[in-house]
């Protein structure tokens, strides 16, 4: 990988120490619980929501609230395929790129008519857009029981690789392999995979236009990008990963409804985004993992302290979770209102690895 | 004489009941700085917003190089070969001098997303060509030495010449430059004519707005007075100078 090549061997052997932990992290969350496998795994989801929409908000400059409904797309065209719903059974090999393409379609479904909208117009035409998808899934039970309405789509197949099946527990030389496991080194593979994608995009012609466009649009039409265009391309593909993303999403619950792809659902992507540092994949990752657990540890401490100081629960943790939450971004945005890691475009990102 | 470049055949352009343009028809010839003057709200950024698609026009028609110009969008304009600079310099300032250069070459290349994911052969030699081209670009104006510095924390002057490096990498056979001197001092306005001049000699055909009359008139082959959205006068700067329509348009009219 020429990522490698501009790193000198401290970076190199931090990168070696980072692929180390990630590698070891599931067993070692293992021996304390499984559930935190799988809250790990939705963290990782949640990060690949985050890169798809920092595509459009980060590098476009296109705020978008209703970046949800790309996830649902992906997980209902998941659910479709592979469940008794329809008694389809498709393996998700070839559903996950269905999914995105989908997903890509409804991205330009939403673009093509929106984008001569800019700033606070677009994000509310985006937000309605995001409740209109959700809606269509309650209700798409009748005439014809597309979507099962709000009862969602249970029983859905888990990812299946020859006799490898991603439900079931394997146990290698000692060492236990679950369920949640094999999802994670599955989604740990497809993020690098985004991550890399990302970084060559943001490195390119079209990356430089999108930020063109964000920077002042006036100017990048004046220099010739056809923006109407190069903005639908940032929604494509911001869509795309959203639908791989809903995808696995499905795999992994084995259950989807309308009621996982919620307006508060888009909004803790975009906060993800935001306080990590628009534009910056490093950062938007960062956001996405702090907030993405920052509501389990918080589960998990609240309760005991609790009911250790009083002898009862007097704050509910989920009402906590908010004000925490609430806090944490009114101090972002008024210490780094940049994000955690903002964008830093310097010679060194940008020759490196690149001759 | 040499040939046509641009032929603008009766522009007009209306705010409301404002008539910015009236009627404006004008020829620009290959090779030459060809000025645009008038006093203030005569419609000289209008008519160059006509020109580069940026407002949708009345009435008239563009003919460049001899076949109609696509005025109604902005990137067919720089296609066909206009590019230009704001009167308020519009950079990309969170991006680096280099980057902005090299956002002008978009128009001339054409890699994709998949060639960009992908890192093609095609696409890396493309980039590298664009680097480079981008690269010659900051030298011929002056400001290599910021090619890593983000737009916005360079110095006023600077940012014009990186404004005039960005429209040169459209290889644009047209230059419209919107008041480059406004705000220079007399340093910085010496260095930007012999800029323009550069320019002439490599074979580029500048539209030039300016205020700054001298600089005008000691530099356009030809130039044109806008007064109240109408063309007044178009001819060599000495006779322009001596119409009495133009002494009448900036000093007044003769009350005596």
């Amino acid at each position: 990988m020429n990522m490698l090549k501009g790193m000198g061997p401290r970076e190199r052997l931090g990168l070696l120490m980072i692929a180390a932990a990630l590698i070891a992290l599931p067993f070692m969350l293992a021996s304390v619980g499984t559930a935190w496998v799988r809250i790990t795994n939705f963290a990782v989801l949640f990060v690949l929501l985050s890169l798809g929409l920092n595509i459009v908000v980060g590098f476009a400059g296109l705020l978008d609230l209703g970046y949800v409904a790309f996830y649902a797309v992906g997980a209902y065209v998941y659910a479709l395929l592979a469940s008794p719903h329809f008694g389809l059974h498709l393996p998700f090999w070839a559903i996950l790129p269905i999914g995105a393409a989908v997903a890509c379609l409804a991205g330009v479904i939403l673009g093509a008519p929106t984008l001569r909208l800019r700033g606070d117009y677009l994000a509310i035409v985006t937000l309605g857009f995001g409740e209109i998808v959700r809606i269509f899934m309650n209700n798409l039970s009748a005439p014809v029981n597309l979507t099962n309405g709000p009862k969602g789509i249970t029983r859905i197949d888990s990812f299946q690789i020859g006799p490898l099946n991603f439900a079931a527990s394997d146990t290698v030389a000692g060492l236990v392999f679950s369920g949640p496991i094999k999802y994670y080194y599955f989604l740990l593979l497809v993020l690098l995979v985004v991550i890399v994608i990302n970084r060559r995009l943001q490195d390119s012609r079209i990356g430089r236009a999108w930020v063109a466009i964000r920077e002042d649009e006036v100017a990048a039409k004046a220099v010739g990008i056809n923006t109407r265009n190069i903005k639908l391309l940032a929604f494509a593909m911001g869509a795309s990963f959203g639908g791989i993303a809903g995808g696995m999403f499905a795999a992994l619950q084995t259950f989807v409804s309308p009621e996982s792809f919620v307006l508060n659902e888009s909004i803790m992507i975009l906060a993800m985004v935001v306080l990590g540092g628009m534009g910056n994949i490093w950062g938007v990752i960062a956001g996405a993992v702090l907030l993405s657990f920052m509501p389990e540890l918080l589960r998990y401490t609240v309760e005991p302290v609790q009911l250790a100081l009083f002898g009862k629960l007097l704050v509910d943790p989920e009402v906590l979770r908010m004000l925490v939450f609430g806090l944490a971004l009114v101090l972002t945005m008024r210490f780094r209102p940049a994000g955690l890691w903002p964008e830093t475009r310097h010679r060194r990102e940008m020759t490196e690895g690149r001759t | 004489m040499s040939e046509v470049l641009l032929e603008a055949r009766g522009i007009a352009k209306r705010f409301g009941g404002v008539q910015a343009l009236k009627d404006v028809s004008l020829t620009i010839r290959s090779g030459e700085i060809y000025g645009l003057i008038g006093p203030n709200g005569a419609g000289k950024t209008t008519l160059f917003n006509v020109f580069t698609g940026l407002y949708p026009r009345d009435g008239g028609a563009v003919l460049f190089g001899g076949a109609a110009l696509d005025l109604d969008s902005p990137h067919a304009v720089a296609a066909a070969g206009i590019a230009r600079t704001f009167q308020n310099i519009r950079l990309f300032g969170n991006m680096t001098a280099l980057e902005n250069v090299m956002v002008g070459r978009h128009v001339r290349t054409r890699a994709g997303v998949f060639g960009a994911i992908l890192r093609t052969a095609a696409e890396r030699a493309e980039e590298g060509a664009i680097r480079r081209r981008a690269d010659e670009l900051l030298h011929y104006v002056g400001i290599a030495d910021r090619a890593d510095d983000l737009a916005r924390h360079l110095s006023y002057g600077d940012q014009r010449r990186l404004e005039i490096a960005r429209a040169l990498a459209t290889d644009p056979k047209l230059l419209a430059l919107d008041e480059p001197a406004a705000g220079m001092n007399a340093t910085e306005t010496t260095a930007l004519r012999g800029l323009i001049e550069g320019l002439r000699r490599d074979g580029l055909t500048v539209l030039l707005i300016e205020h700054d009359v001298k600089l005008v008139m000691g530099l356009c082959d030809r130039v044109a007075v806008l007064d109240y959205g109408e063309k007044i006068a178009e001819d060599v700067p000495p006779a322009v100078r001596a119409n009495p329509k133009v002494i009448e348009a900036y000093l007044g009219k003769s009350t005596a």
